[in-house]
């Protein structure tokens, strides 16, 4: 009897869960689709944008991938080497790399306004305006825990046998790093897109350090607008056109996660059946 | 004579490639460090003029008079979190107990993916949904049974959307926990006579126990310092809320709302600096504590 109270009770729990997913995404469309336009996408926004008047939000969506770009980019370029280190180099059971593994489990759990605050000092340090640059160093210090801690999960997975075949036939260790990426490519593509996904929704690390434009900027030393931002900003605004607009960037902005999610784990699927 | 030219390259190779990495991987762990000591370097100027106790214990926020209180933001910050562990946590162990314990592969495999969406939807779109359904629904539906009025903005509807925004994050580290049990003692209980249901109260809960209590803490401190989502909701009046219905003003809030105008009024920034330094201590402390008990378990489970 009381067993079948539970199962009940935990099937509703799980339906809460689902159902909540629902809801959240029937409300964002739901008051997103109306307010979206081609113009939206398209164009930048115009004169009296902010009462109402003509424009798009080309300025974000362009913003946004630019740092997530930029971010990616830098971000790959510290946590590959860090990963292969720890797993090549390393002894399963070495300190040093189960010490790394967890510092960055921890840092994966510091909220990116932290981040924000810590990237706004270390700007005014370097004496830099909020800027393209600013916002990509930011959101580089967020993702970089997820990079490390996922790339990390399908590198360790790698066959030892494998890295002891080539190494027994005299290979250096640096010169198995290339066959061992084009094994965990699928993981590190899976890897990338998890963290554009975080970093591409993330505003209060942006907020700080990336300031906020109606162009597109052309250099690196330039403020830039951003999704997140856009949304958060005009969703103040007392204006209801001006509000629509929030909602349609919101919508834009989670029709990107979601397609990212999709394309996340039909890459994972893809890998999971080359392992086996 | 080439091929000793060649193989000295390998080596150097080798060698240059090996340390650069070795630096990169301390450099990256001194990271934590670095930013712990640039966020206290920008509180020094406050700490000095006044103790952090009167700080944290001082009620009033006026940052033109120089009164730098952070008591209603601290409360602010313990209600919200507090009553979205409250709802979230039943929640996610009912339904983790359910998909690891009860359910068919198929279920399984329709709410993982969806488990997987929900930690992938922005904050900021968490915060739109708050403010199209769960504030007016607080402030039409709810509310009036309770109080005499609210904007709706308030305790509650943080809690509400911050309670799902951990559901991904509690949910799946329940269910990794669970999984991670060995089978063998289910299996025990079960020959004895025990029923699913006493196995899983009897055995599987109270073998981990440790691993869900550092779990919660994991979800805790992710919800500490959630900004956006709880910043667009909350309401943020600077005192301390009475009932769920009260408007709140967590610390991620303060800092987020007030980067624009910190740098003209004098210690302004550096009172920020210094709640920004409180969350990372705070939810560094909690991590490292959670993360290191997960480790544990995992080592002990897997012999």
């Amino acid at each position: 009897m009381e067993e079948k109270i539970f199962k009940a009770l935990m099937m509703a729990a799980t339906m809460i869960i689902v159902v909540s997913l629902f809801m959240i995404i029937v409300a964002v469309v739901k008051r997103g689709l109306p307010a979206m336009s081609w113009d939206m996408v398209s164009k930048i926004p115009g004169g009296g944008f902010y009462i109402g008047k003509e424009g798009g939000l080309l300025n974000a969506i362009i913003g946004s991938l630019y740092i997530v770009i930029g971010s990616i980019t830098l971000g790959l370029s510290f946590s590959l080497p860090i990963v292969l280190y720890i797993n090549l180099y390393l002894p399963e059971k070495s300190r040093l790399a189960q010490f790394t593994r967890l510092s960055f489990d921890v840092l994966f759990g510091i909220p990116s306004i932290v981040y924000g605050a810590f990237g706004f000092t270390l700007m005014v340090y370097l004496g830099l305006r909020s800027s393209l640059f600013a916002g990509i160093l930011t959101v580089t210090f967020l993702i970089v825990p997820i990079l490390i801690r996922s790339i990390d999960e399908v590198v360790r997975r790698v066959p030892k046998e494998m890295m002891d075949a080539a190494l027994s036939l005299g290979a250096t260790r640096s010169e198995i790093i290339k066959p061992i990426l084009r094994q965990v490519a699928p993981g590190i593509i899976t890897a990338i897109i998890l963290s554009v996904g975080r970093g591409i929704g993330d505003a209060a690390s942006v907020l700080f350090t990336a300031g906020y434009t109606d162009s597109i900027p052309t250099s690196l030393s330039q403020p830039v607008a951003t999704l997140p931002l856009a949304i958060f900003f005009q969703l103040s605004s007392p204006i209801v056109e001006v509000q629509d607009r929030a909602y349609a960037a919101a919508l834009i902005l989670t029709f990107i996660v979601l397609v990212l999610s999709l394309a996340g784990r039909y890459y994972s699927r893809k890998f999971s059946k080359n392992k086996i | 004579m080439n091929k000793i030219r060649y193989n000295n390259y390998r080596k150097i190779k080798e060698l240059v490639l090996r340390n650069s990495m070795l630096f990169l991987t301390v450099i990256s762990l001194s990271f934590a460090v670095i930013i712990g000591i640039s966020l206290y370097y920008k509180s020094v100027p406050i700490l000095d003029q006044q103790s952090l106790w009167s700080l944290l214990s001082g009620e009033s926020w006026r940052p033109l008079k120089g009164e730098f209180g952070f008591y209603p933001f601290i409360m602010g910050t313990l209600w919200v979190t507090g009553i979205a562990i409250l709802i979230s946590l039943p929640l996610c162990l009912l339904s983790a107990i359910y998909l690891s314990e009860y359910a068919a592969p198929y279920i399984k495999k329709i709410v993982f993916p969806m488990v997987d969406v929900l930690a992938g939807i922005p904050p900021v779109v968490y915060g739109v949904w708050g403010i199209l359904v769960v504030v007016p629904f607080i402030s039409t539906t709810l509310a009036p049974h309770f109080v005499e009025f609210s904007t709706g903005y308030s305790v509650l509807a943080g809690a509400i959307v911050l309670a799902i925004m951990i559901i991904p994050l509690m949910i799946s580290v329940f269910i990794e926990i669970f999984d991670a049990l060995p089978g063998g003692l289910r299996e025990a209980s079960l020959s004895l006579g025990a029923t699913n249901w006493q196995t899983i109260k009897k055995v599987v809960l109270r073998k981990s126990f440790p691993g869900l209590a550092a779990a919660v803490i994991l979800a805790l401190s992710r919800a500490f310092g959630e900004t956006i989502a709880v910043l667009m909701v909350c309401g943020n009046v600077s005192e301390v809320p009475n009932s769920v219905f009260d408007p709140a003003y967590p610390l991620p809030a303060l800092i987020a709302n007030n980067y624009g105008e910190m740098m003209s009024i004098p210690m302004y920034d550096s009172a920020l600096m210094l709640s920004a330094l409180l969350l990372f201590v705070i939810i560094l402390a909690f991590n490292a504590i959670s993360r290191l008990v997960l480790i544990r378990i995992e080592k002990n489970f897997a012999l």
